[in-house]
């Protein structure tokens, strides 16, 4: 696979709940280290979009490739090795709250490097740590943090196996604007120390403009306009506009 | 895309699409409990946790159904001067099918609903999934630890509360018939056979496995929302208590068979 080769292709993703068609047909290529915004209304099926890329829904038709290979045709020990490779940031961060943070982040560990001395569990654990700036919370339970202290947890825990894939689902999502723009720093942070390339799922026009090379806008099931941020928003198409008016008129949650 | 339609009535396929998924469940259990890797210290941990929580209310219950139990049978057998029958009475009845019963309904009210729930709150919570990104096989980590767990304690629950059951009923009988233990022991196991001994050890390894699994079941398929996993717990101890109920008259048929043969 050469250098500039896409690292995520999806092409022709369909897939329908019973009688509600979510994605009907998408089209996305992420390239190395390249930061890729997915955006949509709040049920516009951005989750399902992802979910389906790391293969925990099926696809009703279409292909996704990471790293050149078919997910959906996988053996699940091929899968568990593609996956390794992909940290994916939950929307409710999905941090284990029977551990605390220092055991959230040696669980994925463990499980994938056997045979690991505790001093190099000790050691990532608290580079991962170091990465999100939350140091200090490494005793606390999952229940003693904020959602922004949450969502570095749940970030630091993907980074702990040097992702090369990160896969963002609305990481500002129901955080106050300061620690949103922490958040997106904290995005753009990762890229830059572990070359990652991500997808960004989100309804924040501002963690779109400061986190996204490029931008795409999920609508009525398929990406409606993908390219930078300034040129989809130039776009005169009503329901761009109304997505944008929708944005800062209302900022609902999903 | 035209719309299903039922086979008999929604209620019914909704009915039969539910055991053809607890189904699968449990053939995947059989299908991966085996093979590695095997988590045993979380089947450990799991086991402790099984033990810890239904310790306590065993002790009572199986002590209290001792003493009531021996209570209630003696009237019956004074008044055709049977008393003596006392203690083999009692301990065929713990033996066969009192023990394992209070210890399988316990079980299922403490671990069934505690199951339910933590797997249910994992379930909506995304922890299952991010179990599974991180090419951690839930199945194995969750259900197949937890499932083990009970399976291989409620048999020794079940021994436990037989004991304690044994030691209420003794001391009611010590206290109104003034019998030795030596005695107690001597005329309560006379009636008791190998038969009745592990068909109710491997009864209680089944009630175990119910258990497990249809807590595991519940949780995993938990919907949405924090009524999403009230709903798994209380599905768990009423679902589980019901398959309990069934088992138990369905093995009771297969052992009087091998009585007789
Ligand atoms: N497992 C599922 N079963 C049924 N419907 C689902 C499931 N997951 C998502 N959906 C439906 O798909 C649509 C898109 O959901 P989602 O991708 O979560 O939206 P969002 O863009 O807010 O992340 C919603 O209408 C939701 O109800
Ligand atoms: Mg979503």
């Amino acid at each position: 696979m050469s250098d500039r080769e896409p690292v995520i292709r999806v092409r022709g993703l369909a897939r329908s709940f019973g009688e509600n068609r979510v994605l009907a047909g998408v089209d996305l290529e992420v390239g190395p280290a390249e930061n890729v915004v997915v955006l949509g209304r709040s049920g516009s099926g951005k989750s399902v979009l992802i979910k389906i890329i790391v293969g925990l829904l099926a696809p009703d038709a279409g292909v996704v490739e990471v790293f050149g290979q078919d997910v959906h045709r996988l053996r699940p020990r091929e899968l568990d090795a593609i996956r390794v490779r992909i940290g994916f940031s939950f929307q409710s961060s999905a941090l284990y709250d029977s551990m605390n943070v220092r055991e959230n982040l040696e669980f994925p560990l463990r499980m994938n490097r056997r045979g690991l001395t505790e001093g190099a569990v000790r050691d990532a654990v608290n580079e991962a740590l170091d990465a999100v700036g939350l140091a200090g919370a490494i005793d606390q339970m999952p229940s003693e943090l904020s959602g922004g202290q949450r969502k570095r947890v749940g970030i630091a825990r993907t980074l702990i196996l040097n992702p090369e894939i990160m896969l963002y689902d609305e990481p500002t999502a129901g955080l106050d604007p300061n620690t949103c723009g922490e958040i997106n720093e904290l995005i753009l942070r990762v890229r830059e120390k572990y070359h990652t390339s991500s997808i960004i799922i989100t309804h924040d026009l501002t963690c779109a403009k400061v986190t996204g090379d490029r931008v795409a806008i999920l609508l009525d099931g398929v990406l409606f306009r993908i390219g930078t941020f300034e040129s989809v928003f130039a776009d005169p198409d009503p329901r761009i506009r109304s997505f944008y008016d929708y944005n800062f008129v209302t900022k609902a949650t999903s | 895309m035209p719309r299903s339609r039922s086979l008999l009535s929604p209620g019914v396929d909704r009915f039969l699409a539910a055991v053809g998924d607890g189904s699968e469940f449990v053939v995947r259990f059989f299908g991966s409990f085996w093979r590695p890797p095997w988590h045993v210290r979380e089947v450990i941990r799991q086991c402790f946790e099984v033990g810890v929580r239904s310790l306590p209310l065993i002790s009572l219950t199986g002590f209290i159904t001792g003493i009531v139990f021996t209570k209630q049978s003696r009237p019956s057998l004074a008044a055709f001067g049977a008393t003596s029958w006392l203690p083999s009475l009692i301990t065929l009845a713990l033996v066969r099918s009192l023990a394992p019963l209070v210890t399988a309904l316990v079980c299922t009210g403490r671990v069934g609903s505690s199951i339910g729930a933590e797997l249910g709150s994992m379930k909506v919570t995304e922890q299952i999934e991010a179990m599974e990104v991180s090419a951690i096989n839930p199945f194995k980590y969750l259900v197949v630890t937890r499932t083990l767990a009970t399976t291989l304690m409620v048999p020794v629950l079940t021994i436990y509360c037989c004991f304690v059951g044994l030691t209420g009923s003794f001391l009611n009988v010590a206290g109104n018939e003034a019998q030795s233990l030596q005695a107690f022991v001597k005329s309560g196991f006379a009636q008791i056979s190998f038969l009745d001994l592990w068909s109710s050890v491997a009864k209680s390894f089944i009630f175990g496995f119910t258990i497990g699994i249809i807590a595991c079941y519940q949780g995993f398929h938990a919907s949405k929302g924090t009524e999403g996993v009230g709903r798994a717990a209380n599905a768990s101890v009423v679902l589980a208590m019901f398959a309990v109920f069934i088992e138990e008259v369905l093995i009771v048929q297969v052992i009087h068979w091998l009585r007789s043969v």
